[in-house]
């Protein structure tokens, strides 16, 4: 946008109120609109309540706004278990008078109508807890209740009309959540989004292969421009995460100190040094042909160099990887206890792309490591589309270039598979591609290295054969000394069975 | 009042006309005893609906409980914290505190027949 057009006065910019819930600030650009009802609907179990809650407990940590929280469905004790579980210290929040939770009971078996009424009742007690405890934010969940609770659908409209009305008055940041019904073409059961005009979330889950994926869109926004897409996010025990892709912005520092990929020789092919600080490293290659060797080489040797490691496994365990490397000469052991190494495994099935990336985001801001191999990143195509997979390795990769740490990925690359495929499409976001392949010649199969792309650097152009001995990877320059690795392998082999 | 109900789907069809008039006079006999209705009339301020259903209410008590009632009026505008103990959502709304169990009736109780339905004095008039 051209910046002449902006209005030159700020005050009349639509103010708004921060939700404090990771991402769905940046999808709305800045949080929900300030004194004003947002409506925020989606199905049973979508998420509605979670979200308005953190909205409430954010408002007041970030904002010491007091929060007033109307349940029509449960009590207050059960709201306050709720939110026990994302671990707000609602008690304290309740007592410090800026957490207000009230359960508005509406059973239809004891009510009887008989001629006109109005629900002044719901006005008169929602100022008095307004009053109480000053808040600035409500939440009024599900407001759709109320139909479910009087026959009169006429008098109900007008008072949802004037409700909506009197909070925009009353100056309320306001989420009103609906619940969507089975005719997917209306957003709510009872139509209630056409009484708002300021502000529509929708929130939505589906199931894809098992697993459960939540999405959130900005229906409608007034006055105010919004992320456009449907953004994935996850609940966990943080509460709501949105994690909108950023990397179209492509903006981060980048590095230009080396590190060393543990192995001289692969250094030398690539310009002499090793990797770029705090780039991306992609390894492929065929089963068994060492990939998990090569970044362990390299984890290695940033743990001896007092670099933090993070080691995300999603295939072997730990003790594997362990007992297996220690047969190549490398003791990962003591870097795990000196606290230089993390190694986690995760069955990648268990859990969706979503969690399993809000997981790795927030293992890297715990432990806060240099590097960060994931090994293999192939897995993740077994649980989920091609898309998603995607999506999350090129959310994961800019996650990590911004806060500067280099990452290796391997990716196990079937038989049939050409390498040009490999990528996942992901190899764009790739600075260092190294394929491992299998030679198979005159009856001995060869293990050689190549490296398809570096990025910022002169790299080698040629094949080079690798053998994994006990001391590790050892690329072969030249023939003659390939002869006297063989012949030294052979020599020890001999010697050990003696 | 409901015991009696209860006890009557138990009874033979046969007898149950005879039944019913026994439990006519019994409950006569009852409300003179210790049957009073205490009712409880939520309002907020002078709006006609409010007037209007204290004065359906009035009129409705003289005809059917006799002397046999208490009707107290609650002004949320005064007192709104009193909204809470009854649930009240919407104005006017009667609350029957007596006999148990508690019933509710919104509106301006224009409609005598549903007012005695939702107080359950109908059937003692039957």
């Amino acid at each position: 946008m051209n910046e002449n057009l902006r209005p030159s006065n700020t005050s009349n910019i639509l103010e708004k109120s921060l939700t404090g819930i990771v991402g769905l600030d940046e999808i709305t650009y800045g949080g929900l609109p300030k004194g004003r009802v947002s409506l925020v609907c989606g199905q049973a179990g979508s998420g509605k309540s979670i979200l308005s809650m953190e909205f409430l407990v954010n408002g007041i940590k970030l904002k010491d706004e007091a929060g007033l929280y109307i349940s029509f469905e449960e009590k207050e004790e059960d709201i306050k278990k709720n939110m026990y579980s994302f671990g707000w210290n609602v008690d304290q929040l309740i007592e410090d008078n800026k957490l207000l939770l009230e359960y508005f009971k509406i059973d239809k078996s004891e009510i009887e109508e008989t001629g006109e009424y109005n629900l002044e009742g719901l006005f008169l007690r929602l100022e008095s807890a307004i009053n109480l405890i000053n808040a600035k934010r409500i939440v009024i969940d599900t407001i759709e209740n109320l139909f479910s609770g009087f026959n009169n659908e006429a008098i109900l409209r007008s008072e949802i009309r004037r409700l909506f009305a009197w909070l925009k008055e009353k100056n309320m940041t306001a989420i009103v959540t609906g619940e969507q019904g089975t005719n997917q073409l209306s957003l709510t059961r009872n139509g209630i989004e056409e009484y708002v005009s300021d502000c529509v979330i929708h929130i939505n889950r589906t199931f894809s292969e098992q697993l459960s994926i939540r999405r959130i869109k900005i229906i409608k926004y007034r006055g105010s421009t919004h992320g456009p897409n449907e953004y994935p996010f996850i609940i966990n025990e943080n509460g709501i995460s949105v994690l909108p892709i950023t990397s179209v912005q492509l903006e981060y520092e980048v590095s230009t100190e080396m590190i060393t990929t543990g192995i001289p020789k692969l250094d030398n092919m690539l310009g002499g040094k090793g990797f770029y600080k705090g780039s991306a490293v992609l390894i492929s290659g065929s089963s068994g042909i060492g990939k998990s060797t090569f970044a362990s080489t390299f984890a290695n040797s940033n743990c001896e160099r007092g670099e933090r490691v993070l080691y995300l496994g999603f295939e072997e365990s730990k003790d594997q990887l362990i007992r297996n490397l220690k047969t190549i000469n490398i003791d990962l052991k003591k870097h795990l206890i000196s606290g230089q190494l993390m190694i986690q495994m995760i069955r990648p099935t268990l859990i969706g792309m979503e969690e399993h990336l809000s997981r790795i985001y927030k293992l890297v801001s715990d432990y806060i490591p240099h590097v960060v191999i994931l090994d293999p990143i192939s897995t993740f195509n077994s649980i989920s589309l091609k898309r998603d997979t995607q999506s999350m390795l090129t959310r994961l990769l800019d996650f990590l270039k911004s806060k500067k740490i280099t990452s290796i990925f391997t990716y196990f690359q079937k038989g049939d598979e050409s390498y040009e495929n490999t990528s996942m499409d992901i190899s764009s976001l790739i600075d260092t591609w190294i394929l491992l392949k299998n030679i198979e010649y005159n009856g001995e199969r060869t293990r050689s290295l190549y490296i398809i792309k570096s990025r910022g650097m002169a790299h080698s152009n040629q094949s080079r054969e690798f053998v994994i001995g006990k001391k590790g990877i050892e690329l072969i320059i030249d023939v003659d000394n390939r002869i006297k690795i063989k012949a030294k392998n052979i020599y020890e082999k001999k010697r050990f069975k003696k | 009042m409901k015991k009696k109900d209860l006890k009557s789907e138990k009874d033979d069809i046969e007898k149950n006309n005879n039944e019913e008039d026994n439990e006519k006079d019994n409950e006569e006999d009852n409300e003179e005893d210790k049957d009073t209705y205490l009712l409880k009339l939520y309002v907020a301020g002078k709006t006609p609906n409010c007037l209007k259903a204290f004065a359906n209410l009035q009129e409705i008590c003289k005809k059917h409980l006799g002397d046999q009632y208490k009707i107290e009026v609650i002004d949320l505008l005064e007192n709104p914290k009193l909204a809470k103990g009854d649930q009240i959502i919407a104005i006017p709304t009667l609350v029957r505190k007596l006999p148990t169990p508690i019933k509710k009736i919104i509106g301006n109780l224009a409609d005598e027949e549903r007012v005695l339905v939702g107080l359950d004095i109908k059937k003692s008039i039957h």
